[in-house]
């Protein structure tokens, strides 16, 4: 078998899956001026409740919601904290991804007696979709809500009144709240919206790629997903193309490894070069949003 | 007479300022009233208070006669105020349009409409003859245009009091006139315009009649007719300005700088092309030309900051083309950079410690290998304070907390604590009150006068022909050519568009 096939493709799009759920949650919190580098974090926590839930309501459904809810939860303090607190955006962010590193091992080790991994618990299903079906793969629901999410936070964004007072309050917040926007709301509901986006990363990882949790689980696909973010020029269609790429080089990497042509440590590093690169601005220069400041009326 | 705005007893203090104190305005339906003062007399305050961007101590405003609270900027801008702010507020990577129309969007459902959104602002440009391109991004354009763009913002929002808060300052001198006729029109198609500026000429232009205020209070209000430049400046700043300073002597024949054939590569920016010139002991070289023709290019090549690809620069005989900013300040080279707030001043830093920034390493601020002598320091930073008249409560304030003009005193103070040869000033009045620029002209001239050379590089014409003793234009990165302060405005008004005198 050849290494570029429909199967190659269909594993690209899963494994750019949970990158594109960051990336995607990562534009949301930038757009309103916000970085949130506690993508990494929120994605872990939220892999964990969703087995956790799971775990204690059989059903996978009830899985997903807390997973979601989690990211929520988590975005709720981070908007707190940066938005209403002014607090510094790296230092909450690194304490989200710490928070989530720590938690889940404490959790694990009560719940399942071990730091590494969680039990098994029931996924989430595949779904039947005719013909689509045979060129992407055998799904769950959740690359149909990623679909569905990119198209929508494209509309929203450059085709509704609100994604036009959201981008102006990232770019630019004095202009905004001139112009009569309420722009602490605006940072707080689209923080909180991202980091739920995120959340839906970490349930993919958790109930749909695999379905138990393992100690850092996300391996840095948080990051990943700021990277792709920017490759992607903070559009959600540059996200989901961006994602893709990186979703390319962790599928091929599985790929090469199981050819064995290379050694192993050195093919497992692909997506990380990948990330470096994009995060140290070789791969094409961006713009950001430009205001991350806390914006603090007169 | 209808009243449009008018203001009672209004107060505003912040921590250790009262910023405005009891102050009544009146401005009457249809005219331009222009509001003056010195720098930090409480103008801008004045205006924010009435946008909502302040809640005032005390006081009320009322609009047509009813008492009305503004709390916020959309409440005035539903009482029919609109403002367009000393630094504009804009969004500069959306386009146009999205700028204009955003709070207030048109929208069919749940998605914007643009296309009504475009032809609503296209019946708006019809009505006031104002022109732009909708669906430019609004970082690609040049300031003057961005203006244009906040005007539109306020007449979108049905504004019919407008205020402009040192509108011109940012403005080139042919910006500066297409805004006048701009306002000039708005006020015959009914609008209310309060006018902020330093300028007396464009006071005098605009203004029906105007107001001044000094120290936050109101010295009176006059109408323009009344009223001379001496009078205003006299009411601002409660003494006799002079607003045309003697020259003293005739430039010396000994060459103190010289500019000798001069290229840099068009990195960010214009290249200079071939620039070449000489400065004299005792002279004043204005250079002058609409902004973005190299001013910013040839000050930076001048003090070290940009790299010069071909042609030399000589101080006191000196080869200095490839030393250091810092080697060249060592040789006596002293300069007034046109953006104070980023490269002049460090705004957070103490006004003691901008004054002796850049030369902290030397003895005798320096003792002994890396320690700052303290007690010199203060000593060094008070007698700049008391020599150069700087207004401050002290050499530990903040210098973000002066007022503009004391800001400038700072840069100057320091670049004149040295022994200078030549001093390079940009754009050194720029939002300066009168008094302060009066100050400045005082010091260029005081400079020349001890036999130092100073190249003047400014925007403002009035000031140019005012000190120099000889002005050279630039246009494209090249020097157009040469003419006498004397000469008529038409000629440099020939020249800065690009058309040379050579027929
Ligand atoms: N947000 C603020 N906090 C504290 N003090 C302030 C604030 N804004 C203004 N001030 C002070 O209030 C006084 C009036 O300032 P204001 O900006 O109204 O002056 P202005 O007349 O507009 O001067 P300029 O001509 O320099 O624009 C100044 O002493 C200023 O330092
Ligand atoms: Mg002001």
């Amino acid at each position: 078998m050849g290494i570029l096939s429909l199967s190659l493709f269909q594993a690209m799009l899963r494994m750019s899956m949970p990158v594109l759920f960051a990336a995607l949650g990562g534009m949301f919190c930038e757009r309103a001026g916000v970085v949130n580098i506690g993508l990494e974090g929120i994605m872990l926590n939220s892999a964990f409740f969703a087995v956790l839930a799971t775990f204690l309501s059989g059903s996978p459904w009830i899985g997903f919601l807390s997973g979601v809810l989690s990211g929520v939860g988590l975005g709720v303090v981070i908007a707190i904290l940066t938005v209403k607190y002014s607090g510094n955006q790296i230092v909450v962010g690194t304490g989200i991804n710490v928070f989530g590193l720590g938690f889940s091992a404490f959790m694990c080790q009560k719940i399942w007696g071990s730091r590494g991994a969680s039990g098994s618990v029931a996924g989430l299903p595949l779904l039947r979709v005719p013909y689509l079906e045979q060129v992407l793969g055998e799904n769950t629901i959740l690359i149909y809500v990623a679909f569905a999410l990119i198209i929508l936070s494209h509309l929203f964004l450059f085709h509704t009144p609100w994604g036009l007072r959201l981008r102006a309050v990232g770019e630019n917040p004095q202009a905004a709240d001139t112009a009569g926007v309420n722009v602490h709301r605006y940072k707080m509901v689209f923080v909180t919206l991202g980091s739920g986006i995120t959340g839906l990363g970490g349930v993919f990882l958790s109930l749909a790629h695999l379905s138990f949790f393992a100690w850092g689980m996300t391996s840095g696909r948080g990051f990943m997903g700021l990277a792709a973010m920017i490759f992607g020029k903070w559009t959600p269609l540059g996200c989901f193309l961006a994602s893709l790429l990186f979703g390319f080089t962790d599928a091929l990497q599985m790929r090469v490894q199981a050819l064995g042509i290379l050694p192993s440590q050195i093919i497992l590093l692909f997506p990380y070069v990948v990330t470096i690169l994009v995060l140290s601005g070789f791969v094409g220069k961006a713009l950001p949003p430009s205001d991350y400041k806390p914006y603090e009326k007169r | 007479m209808a009243f449009a705005l008018q203001v009672r007893g209004l107060t505003k203090s912040f921590p250790g300022v009262l910023a405005n104190d009891h102050i009544d305005l009146d401005v009457e339906e249809g005219e331009i009233h222009g509001i003056l003062g010195e720098n930090g007399a409480g103008k801008s305050v004045l205006m924010s208070v009435i946008y909502g961007l302040y809640r005032p101590d005390e006081g009320k405003i009322l609009v047509r006669g009813q008492e009305v609270a503004i709390g916020s900027p959309s409440q005035a801008i539903r009482c029919g105020i609109g403002m367009v702010h000393q630094n504009l507020t804009l969004v500069p990577q959306l386009r146009v349009f999205e700028n204009i129309i955003l709070g207030q969007e048109p929208r069919r459902g749940i998605f914007l409409e643009r296309q009504k959104a475009r032809r609503r602002i296209e019946e708006l440009l019809h009505q006031t003859g104002l022109s732009i391109d909708l669906n430019a991004r609004v970082r690609d354009l040049p300031i003057g245009l961005q203006q244009r763009v906040e005007i539109l913002k306020m007449l979108y929002r049905g504004a019919s009091i407008l205020i402009f808060d040192e509108p011109t300052t940012v403005l080139t001198p042919q910006e500066v006139d297409q805004l006048i006729t701009y306002l000039l029109a708005l006020k015959k198609q009914g609008k209310t315009i309060i006018f902020i500026s330093h300028k007396l000429r464009e006071v005098f232009a605009l203004c029906d009649r105007v107001t001044v205020l000094r120290r936050g209070k109101k010295v009176g209000t006059c109408a323009i007719k009344e009223a001379t430049p001496e009078s205003l400046a006299e009411m601002m700043v409660g003494r006799r300005v002079l607003f045309e300073l003697p020259r003293g002597r005739k430039p010396a024949e000994e060459v103190v700088f010289s500019v000798e054939g001069v290229s840099t590569l068009p990195e960010k920016g214009k290249a200079l092309r071939e620039v070449s010139f000489r400065v004299h002991r005792y002279e004043i070289l204005g250079i002058a030309g609409v902004e973005g023709n190299g001013q910013t290019e040839l000050a930076e090549t001048i003090v070290g900051l940009r790299r010069v690809r071909q042609g030399k620069l000589v101080l006191n005989g000196e080869d200095i083309t490839y030393l250091s900013v810092k080697e060249r300040i060592k040789r006596g080279l002293a300069h007034i950079p046109e953006d104070r707030h980023r490269r002049g001043a460090i705004l957070d830093f103490t006004v003691m410690e901008n004054l002796m920034l850049g030369f902290e390493d030397e003895p005798p601020l320096r003792r002994g290998l890396l320690t700052l002598h303290f007690p010199t320091l203060q000593e060094f930073a008070s007698s700049l304070i008391r020599e150069f008249e700087i207004a401050t409560p002290g050499g530990d304030t903040l210098v973000r907390t002066l007022s503009g003009g004391n800001q400038q005193k700072v840069v100057l103070a320091r670049e004149l604590s040295h022994p200078v040869s030549v001093l390079l000033a940009c754009q050194p009045t720029r939002g300066l009150d009168v008094a302060a620029t009066e100050y400045l002209h005082r010091k260029l001239l005081e400079l020349k006068n001890q036999g130092k050379a100073v190249v003047l590089i400014s925007a403002d014409l009035d000031e140019i022909r005012a000190l120099s003793d000889r002005v050279l234009v630039l246009y494209e990165g090249r020097i157009i050519g040469e003419l006498s302060p004397e000469s008529d405005e038409y000629q440099f008004g020939l020249l800065m568009g690009g058309k040379s005198l050579a027929s």
